[in-house]
Parts: structure tokens; C-alpha cells; sequence
């Protein structure tokens, strides 16, 4: 999908959560923030709701466990019961370790797998990046032209924040 | 950075006043032409490697009647190394998920490369207990499948089992944890190479990077996943010493069937993990001159808690020998006075007075200090952990319960050399990856800095660009 976007270049993180606090109260709508770190107490500017990569996770889990329950119990209950000192085959104690560590396995994997899906990442994808230095020094506020009213408004906050460099360019995405 | 923060704190980042700088700092390993020194110790530890795959090849051959095993020693050298490697990877999970769960600012800087050692130290663990199974091509059938051999199935009852499980679990979850740590900094370096024009070396990391942007929708997804992962790795970790110790605390052998062993065990690891950590950091970051990012209050972190864990293994040490005489029974007692004072009497007080003694000296603080003596006294505590667990294992065996059937043991070369390889293998992927990839976590030190400078260089009316 082709974008039209303002962008505002910034070195200083806390100038970008300035800029992104008097955008927002002005009504703009944020298209995304690139930076070179995770800034803290950027997310309620973004206007994303809270990942659900932890239900997911713990759904992965819930399979994992049940996967090795499923497993150890067919084995030791229906197909090959063993007699080990007259114990009972099926023993559920002795289960748990594997238990666990299938539950562990299934949510890790299972998690990080579906956030390489989500945010479309996979190994030889192609990077576009609005400036080569935002994974190394630079910080950028990006705003979708096509849904702001004001053009200059947003570029005067870009300004008064300090951002070094102002511009518009295409995004493809 | 939204957050106040005392002056008084210590500073984890010093002397660096842009992200530039933590950047070009890290990533100059990278960029430069491997110099003598790395080519020659990468050369050697590939050929004392080598040397051991020749010793693994041999008893593959030959079978482990080329080890000096015999019927009342069954389990040695073999064994004593799997557990000390399994310990030595601990280290690396308790500082990127226990320290990121009691959000300890230390661990940014020195997480990579403690993960990368956990993960080389589990794939020398992993060695041998398939050596030791004598037939390493039937290794297959540890796993649960439906087969043509009766059919056959696995022992869910056995701690042995529980371990192949625990291991794989363990090595895989680090793994991804690790790699998606390095996601971003992959990113960083693909963008610096490019910047420099060297387009066939970006595109390497930008393979490695899997399409990192920096987009901050990710970045959010990307800490909560980190945060999941570190709650979920750190009870993993826990287990799998727990589960490994379990393999001697299930059996109704004396010094081995006692309560004590889970958290001995994981005490030891982690105090074993952070010896070798203190080994490697202190070469690292004085080759590499990080020495602003790992600073003298990370290396002084570091050794408190070797002797808090030290401390706490010299404890269980008494407490087994309290308990074997407060227990009565006459097995019990006599392996552990056997153990200190029998024919391998010399080993344990190895063990206890590298263990137990040498990491008291942490409670100085100029010791803490100079990077000389803890270089040596880290040594000293892989040494003294190899030896736990080859007290552990022998002196519990050579004389059991039937006086007819007491036995000594001595290793052979092949044995040896299976050791002195697994070290190899450890240090040949030890400084390949502190070649081609950041030993420092760029992204999360850069968090630690407040207050950058204006950095240098900065373009405006840059066009966009794909890489």
C-alpha cells in the first residue's frame, strides 16, 4: 500500500515523546514511530491496543500441556502399560516434568513464531527504512498525509520539538 | 527516560554521550579485518575441537570400552561433564530472564554474550549423554514414537528421560530467546554496512535480521513477548538443573537419593554459570575495549553473586555431611567419610577449597576490583565445579554396597580428549560469534543512556531507502 508521509527526524527520544504528546492533542493520528530502541511510554500515543501475543501464548501452552498428557497417558494407560514394581503404570506424578517442559516449549515457540507472522518478519524480507540511521541513532514520527487536515500544524510541532529535519516521502508497505 | 532517576545511582553506560557511539563501539569487532590474535585462537581452539571430534569419532568406532568405565564405576568423566556444562549454561537464562523479571539494569550489556555461552555450553552438554548411550545411532529411540520394535516406548517414570526432554526444551527456548535478541541488532549492523556500501555483507545481516524496522507497533510486541519469554525460561531454567540433579537424587544410591539435590544443583550451576561468565567478560570487554559498557560495577555484580551462590554451595556441602550422620544409616556415613577421606579424598578438598573457600575472597571489595585476581579466582571455581561433580559421581560408586565388587577408576586419553574438545568447541563458537555478531546488546544499553548529545553527521532530505 502506497503512503503519503510527513516525517519528523529526531535524535533525542524525549523530544519525540514532546512531539508525539502535542500531536496527539491536537487531534493528528500517529502512523507509526521508528527508532533505533523500544521508547517507553510511547504506546498510548500510537493508539494500538494491547497485544494479544499473551492469550496466544497461553494458548500454546494450554496445547502443550495437553499434548504430553494426551501422549504419556495413551502410552502408559492404553498401549504399553509397564509393570514397574507393582506400581500403577499410569503414574501422573512422575509426569510432570515432561508436562511442564512440553507447555514451556509449545507457548515459547508457538508465541515467537506467531509474532514473526504478525508483524510479517521472516528471514531475507527487505527493509524499507525511511532514514539508514533509525536503527542506529535516529528517531521518526511519521504521520499519513491523507488523514491530516492541517499540514502545517504538524510541521510547526515537528519545528517547535526540535526535530532536525522535515519532510514528506512516499511509503510502501 | 520518562522516569527519574537518582543521581547517586550508579551509571551503567560511562563516558558515551551518543547512541552513535555505543553503536560504532560494538560494532567495531564486526567491521574490522579479523586480526592475528583472533585468527590464532580460533584456530586453536578449532584444533584442540578436532582433536576431540577424533576422540568422539574413536569411541564411536571403538565403543566406550575405550573409556575407563568399568561395571561399579558406570558413570565417570562422561557424565561429570555433561552436568558441569549443563551448569555452566545456567548463567547465561538467569541473567537475560531472572534479571529482566527483577528489571535489573546490569544485565543489558553483558545478556548476549552470556546466552551465546549458555547455548555453546548446552550444545557440549548435549554430547554426552549420546556418547555415553555406546550406540549413538539408536539415539532415536529416546523419542515417543510408534514403532516396529514391539512396539517399544520410552520410560516416562525415568528422570533420564525427563533429562532429554528438559535439554531440548531448554536449548531450543535459549536459542530463540537469543536470536530474537539479536533481531535488532542485526538490523543496526545490516544499515551500517550499507551505509558503507558494502551491499553483499548487508544483505547477510539483513537475512539475519529477518526485515527489522524498528517500527514501534513492533517494538511493543517485541517487550511483551521478551518479558513472556523471560517468565517462561525462568522456571525452565530451574527445572532443568532440578531435573538433571534428579537423575542421581532418584536412584537409591548413598551421597546421591537426598533431598537436597535440586536446589544444590541449581545453586551450583548458576554459581558454576557466572564463574565462566566472569572468565569470558573479563576477556571480552578488555580486548574489545568495552569496558564502558561492562563496567567495574558489572564485573563487581557479577562476583557477588558468585559468592552468594559460593556461599550457598559450601552450605549444601555441610548440610550432606550433617545429614549423612544425622540420618544413621551406616551406607550414608561411610560415603562421606569415605568421599572426604578415601582414595579419592584429593578431589573433594579440590572441590571445597575452590568452591568454598576462593569465593570468599569476593567479600573484599578490592579483590572485587581487580581484574587480575578474579580472573583467577573464576578459573579457580570452573575447576572446582568440574571436580563437584566428578566427587559427586565416583566416590558415590567405586564403593558400594557389596565390598567384593569395590572398584577404582582412572580415566583414559580418549576420555580426556572428549574434555579438552568439548573446551574447544565452546571457545571455536565462542569467538566466532564474538566476531560476526554483537557481544553487547546495542539496543537495550542504549536505553540506559539518558541524556544524549547531538550526534554528528545528521542529514536532512534523506530519501528512503530498502535494504
Amino acid at each position: 500500500m502506497k503512503r503519503n508521509l510527513l516525517i519528523g527526524k529526531y535524535w533525542d527520544p524525549e523530544a519525540v515523546l514532546e512531539g508525539l504528546d502535542k500531536l496527539t492533542s491536537q487531534g493528528v493520528r500517529i502512523f507509526d514511530v521508528f527508532s533505533p530502541f523500544p521508547i517507553h511510554g510511547i504506546d498510548p500515543y500510537l493508539g494500538s491496543k494491547r497485544t494479544r501475543l499473551t492469550v496466544a501464548a497461553f494458548i500454546y501452552g494450554c496445547l502443550g500441556f495437553l499434548t504430553a498428557v494426551t501422549m504419556m497417558s495413551l502410552i502408559y494407560g492404553v498401549v504399553w502399560p509397564m509393570n514397574i514394581g507393582g506400581k500403577p503404570a499410569l503414574a501422573f506424578p512422575s509426569f510432570v516434568p515432561i508436562t511442564f517442559e512440553l507447555t514451556v516449549l509449545f507457548a515459547a515457540h508457538g508465541m515467537v513464531i506467531t509474532f514473526f507472522i504478525v508483524g510479517s518478519y521472516w528471514p531475507g524480507k527487505r527493509a524499507r527504512l525511511l532514514d539508514i540511521r533509525q536503527t542506529d541513532d535516529v528517531f521518526i514520527i511519521a504521520i499519513d498525509k491523507s488523514k491530516v487536515s492541517d499540514e502545517a500544524a504538524v510541521k510547526a510541532v515537528f519545528e517547535q520539538t526540535g526535530a532536525y529535519d522535515i519532510s514528506e516521502t512516499e511509503y510502501v508497505k | 527516560m520518562s522516569h527519574v532517576r537518582s543521581p547517586i545511582r550508579q551509571k551503567w553506560v560511562t563516558n558515551t554521550e551518543t547512541y552513535g557511539q555505543i553503536t560504532a563501539d560494538v560494532a567495531r569487532p564486526i567491521e574490522a579485518k579479523p586480526n592475528l590474535l583472533w585468527l590464532g585462537v580460533t584456530a586453536f581452539s578449532g584444533l584442540v575441537m578436532l582433536m576431540g571430534f577424533a576422540m568422539i569419532g574413536w569411541t564411536i568406532w571403538e565403543g566406550i570400552g575405550t573409556w575407563g568405565l568399568n561395571k561399579t564405576v558406570g558413570w565417570a568423566f562422561d557424565i561429570t561433564n555433561f552436568v558441569f556444562w549443563v551448569g555452566i549454561g545456567h548463567a547465561g537464562t538467569l541473567i537475560s530472564a531472572v534479571l529482566l523479571l527483577f528489571r535489573q539494569e546490569w544485565r543489558n550489556s553483558i545478556n548476549r554474550a552470556s546466552e551465546a555461552m549458555t547455548i555453546f555450553a548446552v550444545v557440549c552438554a548435549g554430547i554426552f549423554p549420546l556418547l555415553h548411550m555406546g550406540r549413538i545411532w539408536l539415539g532415536l529411540w529416546f523419542l515417543p514414537f510408534p514403532n516396529t520394535r514391539g512396539s517399544l516406548w520410552v520410560n516416562f517414570n525415568s528422570p533420564l528421560l525427563w533429562d532429554v526432554f528438559a535439554i531440548s526444551t531448554y536449548l531450543s527456548v535459549s536459542l530463540v530467546f537469543w536470536y530474537l535478541g539479536m533481531i535488532p541488532d542485526f538490523a543496526t549492523i545490516r544499515d551500517r554496512f550499507a551505509m558503507k556500501g558494502k551491499m553483499a555483507i548487508s544483505r547477510i545481516y539483513g537475512i539475519l535480521s529477518f526485515g527489522w524496522e524498528g517500527s514501534s507497533r513492533n517494538w511493543s510486541r517485541y517487550e511483551v513477548i521478551s518479558l513472556i519469554l523471560s517468565g517462561l525460561a525462568t522456571p525452565l531454567v530451574l527445572s532443568v538443573h532440578t531435573i538433571v540433579s534428579m537423575d542421581f537424587a532418584t536412584s537409591v544410591i548413598p551421597g546421591w537419593h537426598t533431598t537436597i539435590f535440586p536446589p544444590y544443583f541449581v545453586a551450583g550451576a548458576i554459581f558454576s554459570g557466572f564463574g565462566m561468565v566472569q572468565t569470558l567478560m573479563i576477556v571480552t570487554r578488555k580486548v574489545y575495549k568495552l569496558e564502558n559498557y561492562i563496567t567495574m560495577d558489572h564485573m563487581e555484580s557479577i562476583a557477588k553473586i558468585v559468592l552468594a551462590t559460593g556461599s550457598l554451595v559450601g552450605l549444601a556441602y555441610m548440610t550432606e555431611f550433617f545429614t549423612a550422620w544425622y540420618s544413621g544409616s551406616l551406607w550414608e556415613r561411610y560415603i562421606f567419610i569415605n568421599r572426604a577421606f578415601g582414595p579419592f579424598g584429593w578431589s573433594y578438598w579440590i572441590m571445597f577449597s575452590c568452591n568454598v573457600i576462593t569465593p570468599q575472597l569476593f567479600w573484599f571489595r578490592k579483590i572485587r576490583t581487580s581484574m587480575v585476581l578474579t580472573f583467577i579466582i573464576s578459573i579457580f571455581v570452573n575447576i572446582g565445579m568440574w571436580f563437584e561433580r566428578f566427587v559427586i559421581i565416583v566416590t558415590s560408586l567405586h564403593q558400594d554396597y557389596l565390598p567384593s565388587s569395590w572398584a577404582s577408576y582412572s580415566p583414559t586419553y580418549v576420555e580426556f580428549g572428549i574434555l579438552i574438545g568439548s573446551f574447544g568447541l565452546f571457545f571455536f563458537l565462542f569467538f566466532l560469534f564474538a566476531k560476526f555478531a554483537p557481544v553487547v546488546n546495542m539496543f537495550e544499553v542504549k536505553t540506559l543512556l539518558k541524556h544524549p548529545k547531538k550526534p554528528e553527521g545528521l542529514k536532512t532530505g534523506s530519501e528512503p531507502v530498502t535494504v
